[in-house]
């Protein structure tokens, strides 16, 4: 589904990513852990199209498609989600009027007919029960006011409502307490199916415990230095990442 | 170029959607302003001697008064001496209905998508609908004259209703009251007139639809509203002008006055021609509106949406007289290219226990500058005063200014006034936010946009929310990055 070869990006000038490669299949969970300043952010920013960094090398195959070279939309469209870490405030534009705009145009795209206002709300009220949003937080301001625990379960929500291929969660566990991080998961867990995958890029290894991951991989300066199964993520916890920082930095010298 | 730039530059070559013009014969007034003139309109439309007398003395008003030039607006000079003063379409016979109109003059409606003829009926909303000097017809005059109300235009409320406009005209905005509400006086052509007797709820939605199409020419309407004890009435106003490369002028007065426990509504959507994208042409708007509560328990309600216009000058504003009465202010002022605009409202406070409320939502893009002017003032007997006012400004691009001018002179100690200001820039992580969610640049600005001037839709009657908030996306189509 997504083929990442020898991607480099950098952010004004400054290289951050420096030759990631990646094969993701349909129906995996791959994390992506590291240590803060790693490049993890930048990754999933760079999937995603943010235009402030600048792809310098290398090429990303989504389901065969030049994704590096579709707009933000276009790739949301083709069904890339990514859940923010943090989620942006709107004011004044409800999150029901938000997501309608946006799963309609990602249907007009898709060829399919608009959603009218009975059917939109009806799913609406299916997808809420996955991640026991409240109605309440629908008719609000998107993002406004919500809490931290809100504001990320509104993004799983959200990328209920769209159904994409490819989920990226950036730092979802940040900022939840435990009860709003087993919801969240939840809600992603019941998402799951043979045609879709997930990444997850997170610091910590507390998400993985509810969010079972296929493979895991550690960044480290700009590069994937590690990849292994989900015992890798256990020995993160136990070891932290200096073992694998010295390991790099040696082998460089 | 960066990003932004190429899509602001996109966004500057979008055309004005109203303007086209058409040609048809005209009866117009030679070019120049004196007094001959004045009596040449007056004589044209048949009015009494005592309108022609009121006519001249602001025009020897308006000769000793000075252009103001206390707005943060830059222009050059109007030059009085050129403009034309009077023009209408020339029709065979005065027609006595709509059915009469001359087609033509209806198809120009149509084309702007207002219906005057077959689907009046489906709308719920009466039109009165005016051609640079002259009203072209108005639209259900009969079912609402079954309920006593007036609503035509004023040509015909002077011939039809003289002891009603002899009584009002003035009254709200003296001729001495401005540069502009003197010249109006003098030289003022046609407009809506309504009169809502006491204790009738108008029905349907009241509306004047504004249209220059002569060149040259200065269009000075006057409109006025009378609401009497305990009625109520909605009042929306549009309007839009061709496309043209020399300024045109319209110094519009609207005056309202509200009985004792009535309450007027008055909508705005301002889309006269911008001017282009270099700043050539485009209508030069200064207009005085006000409105008096002049009974206790009264409420006047302003609401706009001013997107047109190269030069904007306009402060609606509320005399707040009965005690308990009610003024209110929602705004929302778009300015892109060059466009400039200096609005705002007064809401003067005289009776007891009176409030208002001021809501300004102020949007700059392209080399444009919005400014916010407003007047807050408590007089001595004006006992417990309540004002609340809002001034928000949103800029798009590092290229336009926003400015905000509020004055507030409180002479009761038992005074509450409250002033909010914020200032945002539309971000890039919004729209982000948005494209990652599939949403286009275009739709994400529209969104964002109206998002940000909701309070101020809200107001409008359903109808013409819809219409403003279309406007709103098209004026800004591609106005960030």
């Amino acid at each position: 589904m997504l083929s990442i070869k020898n991607l480099h990006a950098s952010i004004e000038g400054t290289p951050i990513l420096k030759g990631i490669n990646l094969e993701i299949k349909a129906g995996e969970v791959h994390a992506i852990m590291g240590p803060n300043g790693s490049g993890k952010s930048t990754l999933a920013s760079v999937l995603a199209g943010r235009e402030e960094y600048e792809v310098t090398e290398g090429e990303v195959l989504f389901n065969g498609q030049d994704l590096l070279d579709l707009s933000p939309e276009d790739r949301a469209r083709e069904g890339v989600f990514l859940a923010f870490q943090y989620p942006v405030e709107i004011p004044g534009v409800s999150t029901t009027n938000f997501l309608r705009t946006a799963v309609n145009q990602v249907r007009e795209y898709r060829g399919q007919e608009a959603l009218d206002a009975v059917k939109f709300l009806s799913l609406m009220k299916e997808k809420m029960k996955l991640v026991e949003i409240d109605q309440k937080l629908m008719s609000r301001a998107l993002n406004e006011g919500f809490s931290g625990g809100e504001k990320k379960r509104n993004e799983i929500f959200q990328m209920a409502m769209l159904e994409p291929s490819l989920s990226i969660l950036d730092e979802t566990d940040s900022g939840l307490d435990i009860d709003a991080l087993r919801i969240v998961s939840n809600g992603v867990n019941q998402l799951k199916s043979p045609d879709n995958a997930t990444i997850v890029v997170t610091h910590y290894q507390r998400l993985l415990d509810y969010i079972v991951p296929d493979y895991v991989h550690v960044l480290y300066k700009g590069k994937i230095v590690k990849s292994g199964s989900k015992e890798l993520a256990l020995e993160l916890e136990e070891k932290g990442y200096d073992w694998i920082k010295e390991d790099v930095d040696s082998a460089s010298v | 170029m960066s990003k932004d730039n190429q899509i602001l530059e996109e966004f500057t070559s979008k055309e004005y959607e109203h303007g086209w013009s058409v040609d048809f014969e005209a009866d117009e007034a030679p070019a120049g302003l004196n007094e001959e003139i004045i009596r040449w309109i007056s004589a044209k439309k048949e009015e009494p001697q005592w309108l022609l007398e009121w006519r001249l003395k602001a025009f020897s008003t308006w000769q000793n008064m000075t252009e103001p030039e206390w707005a943060n607006v830059h222009y050059p000079k109007v030059d009085f001496q050129k403009l034309k003063y009077y023009s209408a379409p020339k029709q065979k016979s005065k027609p006595k209905n709509l059915d009469e109109v001359d087609p033509e003059l209806l198809q120009i409606y149509e084309r702007l998508g207002i219906s005057l003829n077959e689907q009046k009926k489906l709308q719920g909303i009466a039109v009165d609908a005016v051609l640079d000097s002259v009203s072209v017809g108005t639209t259900f005059k009969e079912t609402l004259s079954k309920l006593g109300i007036i609503f035509c235009s004023f040509s015909e409320a002077v011939q039809e209703h003289p002891e009603l406009v002899k009584k009002y005209l003035g009254s709200v905005v003296p001729m001495t009251d401005n540069y502009y509400a003197a010249l109006n006086s003098a030289v003022f052509s046609d407009g809506s007139f309504c009169y809502i007797p006491k204790g009738v709820r108008c029905p349907m939605e009241l509306s004047t639809y504004f249209r220059i199409n002569a060149a040259n020419t200065g269009q000075f309407e006057r409109t006025l509203i009378v609401a009497e004890d305990e009625s109520y009435v909605s009042y929306l106003e549009g309007c839009t002008a061709p496309q043209r490369d020399e300024n045109q002028l319209h110094a519009a007065v609207v005056e309202i006055y509200a009985a004792t426990n009535a309450e007027v509504k008055y909508s705005t959507v301002q889309n006269w021609f911008p001017g282009d994208k270099n700043g050539k042409g485009g209508i030069y708007n200064f207009v005085t509106k006000r409105g008096i509560c002049a009974g206790d328990n009264s409420k006047i309600s302003w609401t706009q949406v001013e997107t047109g216009s190269a030069v904007t000058w306009k402060y609606p504003s509320c005399i707040l007289k009965g005690d308990n009465s009610i003024g209110e202010f929602y705004s929302v002022a778009v300015t892109n290219n060059y466009q400039q605009a200096d609005t705002g409202t007064k809401m003067i406070h005289i009776g007891k226990n009176t409030k208002s409320r001021i809501v300004s939502k102020g949007i700059s893009a392209g080399k444009s500058q919005n400014s916010y002017r407003g007047q807050v003032q408590v007089m001595k007997r004006a006992q417990n005063a309540r004002n609340f006012s809002q001034c928000d400004s949103l800029l798009m691009g590092d290229r336009c200014g926003a400015h905000t001018f509020p004055y507030i002179d409180i002479q009761n100690p038992s005074a509450k006034v409250e002033h909010e200001a914020t200032t945002s820039k539309i971000g890039e992580d919004q729209i982000f936010y948005c494209n990652q969610r599939g949403i286009d640049t275009e739709d994400a600005v529209a969104l964002i946009v109206n998002g940000y001037a909701k309070e101020v839709l809200n107001q409008l009657p359903m109808e013409f929310a819809v219409e403003a908030q279309k406007l709103l996306a098209l004026t800004l189509e591609g106005s960030v990055g």
